[in-house]
Order: structure tokens, then sequence, then C-alpha cells
């Protein structure tokens, strides 16, 4: 690609630490997870219908597809029925959380390989950081106090239940996310979320870190609060769970943080794990494609993948999901990382 | 658990690529059954005279009682029904009606039965009353399409005139899908409830639309 932007715009000069640079990308990406988010809602509910037999949304512009339109103005037009116990600033900033810091760790994530503009490096995430991996690990769990937040200031029991399940679930799977991510960090020797995809030049992660990737996705779920792992708000026990006594937008913007969350995970999960912007490997020709429609593609199976699993799977028992995260995802994650530390040891040494 | 969960996963990816079985109502419409208990019609005798005697039988043996009956003195020479009332007003209050059918059955001149027509819902509470006018078989489009079937030849629920003349309007809606769909023969008047194969909801796999 062979953009040469002006040299010179509004006396700033280009090039990746220049402010207005850094707005524009994070502009581009907050409109992006939102609209992807929004986007993600509606393909949820086409694939839940195809794989009941039925149709879906169609009657909202062509094949239904203005029909997140339609769910967003109906949010906002929604009446706010807020509990009268309730604690009014955490309760009112609780919503915001769940979307801020699903896209918090959007901002280190490269979306396509840096490029030399004008002489500048171009560089295709928002906040170039070398311990990216380790930013990403910080701000993802912040979202468990956008759910445990909700559910404590709504003063409701099951908004409790919800928050308490949800603050032990995401505890219990962090460590077994990190574990399972550690892997490619051996690999790839870096926390710098570019170089972990250059690593992946030859070969995904996926092909030599199979166990990682699957511990990684099955983590991923859960802090999503997706099927099977969706215990914060198993609506069979818990009416809703954490966002029980929210409406309208607020209620809205959880929704908007989960699916943001979606396409969060997955993309963490492509950057480590898919080779991130990287074309298949095997295959030279394919190199034309731009590397962020690639990763976009990646993303986007991912989703999906996640969403068949949710129509396909029942939701575990809460001892089930505690046992599966401490006796079975944890002591893997810690063979993962043992196994391969040896062998990269091993090959080092000869 | 592995094996079951790869089961599961295969079985839902092979969903999502089959038909789906959803019919698009209103542009598609599923026939009612023939026996199906929707709004009420009340029939006309096949010179046009209305079964209905006003005898409010069907007022008294519906139980959330909302039938209201309001019979009236024939005129002798220029009679509506051949008893010596008729019903001047007749309604039914649908909000109420659970469709439980007794008013049919308590009818001594099969004035009333219910028929197929389900679309009862409307923006005014007003307007889910049903009056005379709406119930009562069309005439003379009705005329036109009679036949030699005692039981009740006539219009439709849309009030369009029955296209399989001495069926009775309800059991007509169905014949004409069961032509279609199966190709065969029309079952001879006045049997037409016992059709050989009335296909149903209860039986997807045997439905048209899925393969
Ligand atoms: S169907 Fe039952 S409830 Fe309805 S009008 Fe007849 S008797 Fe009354
Ligand atoms: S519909 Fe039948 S039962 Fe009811 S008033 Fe008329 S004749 Fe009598």
């Amino acid at each position: 690609m062979t953009i040469v932007p002006p040299a010179d715009v509004l006396g700033y000069r280009i090039g990746p630490d220049y402010w207005w640079v850094i707005l524009v990308k994070a502009v581009i990406i907050v409109l992006f997870l939102a609209t992807a988010a929004a986007y993600s809602t509606y393909a949820e509910r086409k694939v839940a219908a195809h794989i009941q037999l039925r149709i879906g949304p169609n009657r909202v512009g062509p094949i239904g597809l203005l029909q997140p339109a339609a769910d967003a103005v109906k949010l906002l037009f929604k009446e706010n029925v807020a509990p009268a116990g309730r604690d009014r600033l955490l309760y009112l900033i609780a919503p915001g959380f769940a979307a801020a810091a699903a896209i918090f760790a959007f901002a280190v994530i490269p979306v396509n390989g840096t490029q030399t503009v004008d002489g500048y490096q171009l560089h295709w995430d928002i906040a170039h950081l070398n311990v990216g991996l380790l930013y990403i690990l910080a701000v993802t769990s912040l979202g468990v106090y956008a759910i445990f937040l909700g559910g404590w200031s709504a003063n409701s029991k099951y908004s409790l239940l919800g928050a308490l399940r949800s603050s032990a679930q995401l505890i219990s799977y962090e460590m077994a996310v990190a574990f399972a991510l550690m892997g490619a960090i051996i690999l790839s020797q870096s926390l710098d979320l570019e170089q972990i995809v250059n690593a992946q030049h030859h070969v995904w992660f996926v092909l030599l870190q199979p166990l990682g990737f699957l511990l990684y996705y099955l983590g991923a779920l859960a802090e999503t609060n997706r099927l099977p792992f969706d215990l914060p708000e198993a609506e069979t026990e818990l009416v809703a769970g954490y966002h029980t006594e929210y409406s309208g937008m607020r209620f809205g913007f959880y929704f908007l943080g989960e699916y943001i969350n979606m396409v969060t995970v997955s993309a963490i999960a492509t950057t480590l794990f898919l080779g991130g912007w990287l074309p298949l490997p095997i295959i030279d020709r394919l190199w034309f494609i731009p590397g962020w429609i690639w990763f976009l593609g990646k993303v986007t199976l991912l989703i999906f993948v996640m969403m068949w699993v949710r129509w396909t799977l029942p939701r575990l028992r809460y001892d089930r999901l505690m046992n599966l995260g401490w006796k079975v995802m944890l002591p893997l994650g810690l063979l993962n990382i043992a196994i391969t530390g040896a062998v990269v040891a091993v090959k080092a040494s000869t | 658990m592995v094996i079951e969960i790869v089961k599961g996963m295969a079985f839902t990816l092979r969903q999502l690529f089959r038909k789906p079985i959803t019919l698009q109502w209103p542009e598609e419409q599923k026939p009612a059954p023939a026996r199906h208990r929707g709004r009420h019609i009340l029939h006309r005798y096949d010179n046009g005279l209305e079964r209905c005697i006003g005898c409010e039988l069907c007022s008294g043996a519906c139980p959330v009682g909302c039938i209201y009956v309001e019979p009236a003195e024939n005129d002798p020479a220029n009679p509506v029904s051949p008893g010596e009332r008729y019903a001047r007003r007749y309604e039914i209050n649908l909000m109420r009606c659970i469709f439980c059918g007794y008013c049919a059955e308590a009818c001594p001149t099969e004035a009333i039965t219910l028929g197929p027509r389900f679309e009862l819902a409307d923006y005014r509470r007003e307007r889910t009353v049903a009056t005379k006018e709406d119930l009562l078989e069309a005439w003379p489009n009705f005329a036109a399409a009679r036949g030699p079937n005692p039981r009740g030849a006539g219009a439709d629920q849309r009030g369009q005139a029955a296209r399989a003349p001495g069926v009775s309007p309800r059991l007509a809606w169905d014949e004409d899908e069961l032509i279609r769909r199966e190709g065969g023969e029309r079952t001879v008047p006045g049997n037409a409830g016992l059709a050989p194969h009335v296909p149903s909801v209860a039986e997807p796999r045997h439905h048209k639309r899925d393969r």
C-alpha cells in the first residue's frame, strides 16, 4: 500500500506519535467497535434463528440489516426504570465501565502490520506499547467492576447474586487465561503484540499451542459471560443477573459491552494464536489481500464460533464451572507453560 | 463429554444450512386445520334465510357469557329466519370468548359454528366485538356459490364465495389447500371433514417446504 499523505497537515507532521493521528485512530476504532457490536447482535440472532430452523430478523431493512438501528432507537426511547434504593453514582457509571473495559483493550491490538509512510512508521494500533499483552490482561480485568458495581449498586438480591457469581467466575478464569497466553509469549519472546504476530510468519501459534488456544478460548467465553459459562446472568435462576435492574439505554450499554468484549477477546485470540493480520502461511498468493481484512476475517470467524457454541451447549452448573476453572484449566495451563518452556529451552541449547 | 460436545456442534452446524421452516405470516399462510375453532360464523339456509332463530341457547351455554342475542318476531310476509323469531342483534365479545365451541354444540339449528379465522387482533377494543354483520355468511355472494349441501355452503371467512360448491365454508378452505398439496381428488361434499390426510402443525417432517 502506498498511501502518501501530506507531510504537513495543520502544521503537524504525520507520524505515530502525533496526538491527532492517535485521535483519528481512536475515533475509528470506537466507531468500528460500536458498529461491530451492534451487528454482532444482529448476527447472533440470525445464527440462533438458522440453527433453530427459523429465519431471524428480516423486517427492518433488507434481510433485517437495519435491525440494530431499530433496537438502538427502541432502547433510547425506553423508560429508565431504576430501583429506589440504589447507589446513585455507582448505578449510573457501572454500565459505562462495561463498554469501556472492552474498548480499552483494543487500544493496543495491531490491526495491520506497521507501514512506512513518508519516512514515518505508521502503526495500526492506537498506542504502541511494548508490553501490550500485559496491558490487555490488566484492563480486561476491569470488566468485573462493571458487573460487580452494577449488581451491588442496584440493591437487589438477583443482581447481587449475579454479581457475586460473576466476580468469582472472572477471577478464576483470569488466571487460566493468563497462563494460556504465556505459551505465546514464550514462543515469541516478547510482550509486544506486533512482535508476537510477526513471530507467526511461518506457522501460526494455534498449531504450536493448540492447548493454549483452547484454554484461552474457553476462558474468553467465561470472561465474556457467554454460554456455556453465562452464570452471572443465568436467566432461569437469576432473572437477568447483574443487570436485572437496568433498563433502557443503560441496559443497552451492558449489552454493548458484552458484544464489544466478544470482539475484543476474539481480536486477542486472533493476534496471539491466529497470526493477526498475516495471511495463510502456506499460500503465498493471498498476500495481496490487505492485512486488516485478514484480521477482521479471523475475528469474525471466532465470533461466529462463540455464537455457534452458545446455541449448542447448555449452561454449566456453578460448582462444575469452578471445578473446570481451578482443577482442569489451571493445571493444563501450567502444563502447557512447562512443556513450551522445556521445548524452547532445549531448542535454544542445541 | 468431548464426543458429545462435538456431536452437538456438528448437529447445530448442519441445522444452520437447512432450510428454515418458518412461514412468513401474513404473506404466507398455513391453512387452519379442518376443525379449527376460530372466529364464529352464522350460517344461512340455501334459500338465504338465516338459520338462527334467536333462541339464546348459545348465550346460555357460553361459559363466559360473551354472546348477546336480541331476538325479535319474524314478519310472516318477509321472514328473516324460518322460525317464529330471529336474532335482531347478535354479538360476540371476542376478547372474552375462549373458543370452547359450546355455543355451536348448544345451537338447535346449527346456526353458529366456529370457523378458521384466527387473525382477530385489533387496535380498538370496540372492534373486537363481532356483530351480526361480521359473523353472518355473505349474501348474495353465498347464493351464487351455494350448492346442494344443506350444512351451509357459502362464503368463506374473508367474505369471498366458496370455491367448492356444496362444502361448508370452513371445510372448503381446507379442501382447496388439500387439493393444492396432494394433487388429489376433492372429497365428496359432506365428507370433507373426513379428508384422508389433513396436515397438521405437529408433523413438520411431512411438510412440503421441508423438502
Ligand atoms: S366458543 Fe365458547 S366462549 Fe366463545 S362464544 Fe361460544 S360458548 Fe362462548
Ligand atoms: S345461534 Fe343458535 S343457539 Fe344461538 S340464538 Fe341462534 S339459534 Fe339459538
